[in-house]
């Protein structure tokens, strides 16, 4: 299968979500400003590229009844393994990172690639299927936490582009999530189709 | 190769191989990181206490607990750690410098799950210079709660949950050293613990 295609595929024809709605309880949780956002998103795309990996290669090893349990213990190692490696060697990151990372065992998305792809293609398919999902994810909520961070406190990245007097308190809080999200569902597919 | 037919036998061999695998895995890398772990958390702790007695250098000389709060005994003032389990968003610990006569010379917040852009900005509003200070007061001579409440502190604006629950814990930290300090004339150490560490 042509790599790119399969990048793109994940970014933009299929991205999770805007376009899968996988994961909404991490985008929707995390987004408060693009920062949050985008680390969540990287976090993400490191553990899917692995577990992508490692499924692909055990695939034929796993028998079909027994596959979600394997899955799911595969990709809880490997978040366990990246929280303990990040605490120890990348504490700035652990800090504001921190909180989020057990979040990423039951993200949908990566349980969700393991079955639908990585347990059907090859591990170079998968690990690109990986960087691809991971990016889509990425670019999503980083752009929903912008889009939140600037409408409630009137800055994107920590820059202020307006006084946070002006700023709606609603979208940093939960209900200002699904209005947000909403909205970019809409924006997205307007421009798709 | 062909992939393994799900009966018994293969389903739970396979089952147990992966669940050793994984517990190997994950015992080997705790393994090799829990004492850079530990010894983070150890750096963090010294720059929270350095930070909050605003002393370049400082020699813990003892550690108390009392029900819950941890007094750390300095020659530079005391720091305490005090938490709060009714934060906006759940815990949250500070870690709370005072001088010699009780009053409030530095805070960290140590361990937060307050709301960003809110809540969270506990951690710059209550510093000096800010509307919220608190440096300077001391919980023995100011009323420390908010001022919805009939305190003398200005509340973070919108995250008046989040202030409760900060000043909660500076005068559970208070307390903490008032009862550190009456042991201490009465020549007690109570149940210290020395740290013989070169801090």
């Amino acid at each position: 299968m042509n790599q790119i295609k399969v990048l793109w595929n994940g970014i933009v024809k299929e991205n999770p979500t805007f376009v899968l709605l996988l994961g909404m309880c991490p985008t929707l949780g995390t987004t408060s400003s693009a920062v949050n956002g985008m680390s969540m998103g990287l976090a993400t795309m490191a553990v899917l590229v692995f577990s992508n990996l490692i499924i692909s290669l055990i695939k034929n090893f796993i028998p079909d009844m027994v596959r979600i349990p394997s899955f799911i213990v595969v990709i809880a190692s490997l978040v366990t393994i990246l929280q303990m490696v990040i605490k120890a060697y990348a504490p700035e990151i652990d800090a504001s990172l921190g909180l989020f990372i057990p979040l990423i065992v039951v993200n949908c998305i990566i349980l969700g690639r393991a079955e639908a792809f990585a347990a059907k293609n090859g591990p170079i398919s998968s690990i690109s299927d990986g960087i691809g999902m991971g990016l889509g994810f990425t670019i999503a909520l980083t752009l929903l936490g912008a889009v939140r961070e600037l409408l409630g406190t009137g800055r994107v990245f920590s820059f202020e582009i307006f006084s946070e007097d002006y700023g709606a308190l609603v979208f940093v809080l939960a209900p200002g999530a699904f209005i947000a999200l909403g909205y970019l569902i809409a924006i997205v597919n307007r421009i798709k189709n | 190769m062909k992939k393994l037919q799900s009966t018994w036998y293969n389903m739970s061999i396979v089952l147990t191989l992966i669940s050793v695998v994984a517990g190997a895995a994950l015992a080997y890398v705790n393994d090799i990181t829990y004492e850079p772990i530990q010894k983070i958390k150890e750096q963090q702790l010294q720059d929270g206490i350095k930070a909050v007695l605003s002393a370049d250098k400082v020699k813990v000389q003892s550690v108390d607990t009392l029900d819950g709060v941890i007094v750390y005994v300095t020659n530079k003032g005391k720091a305490v750690q005090a938490s709060d389990p009714n934060g906006f968003g759940g815990k949250l610990t500070v870690l709370v410098g005072f001088d010699k006569r009780g009053a409030i010379q530095g805070y960290r917040v140590l361990e937060s799950a307050e709301t960003p852009g809110l809540g969270a900005k506990a951690g710059e509003w209550f510093q000096k210079g800010s509307k919220g200070c608190i440096i300077g007061m001391s919980p023995a001579k100011n009323n420390m709660t908010v001022k919805q409440d009939g305190g003398d502190v200005d509340a973070i604006t919108a995250s008046t949950i989040t202030s409760r629950a900060f000043l909660r814990c500076v005068n559970a930290a208070y307390e903490a050293f008032a009862k550190g300090a009456e042991t201490e004339t009465d020549g007690e150490s109570g149940a210290t613990r020395q740290y013989d560490d070169n801090y």
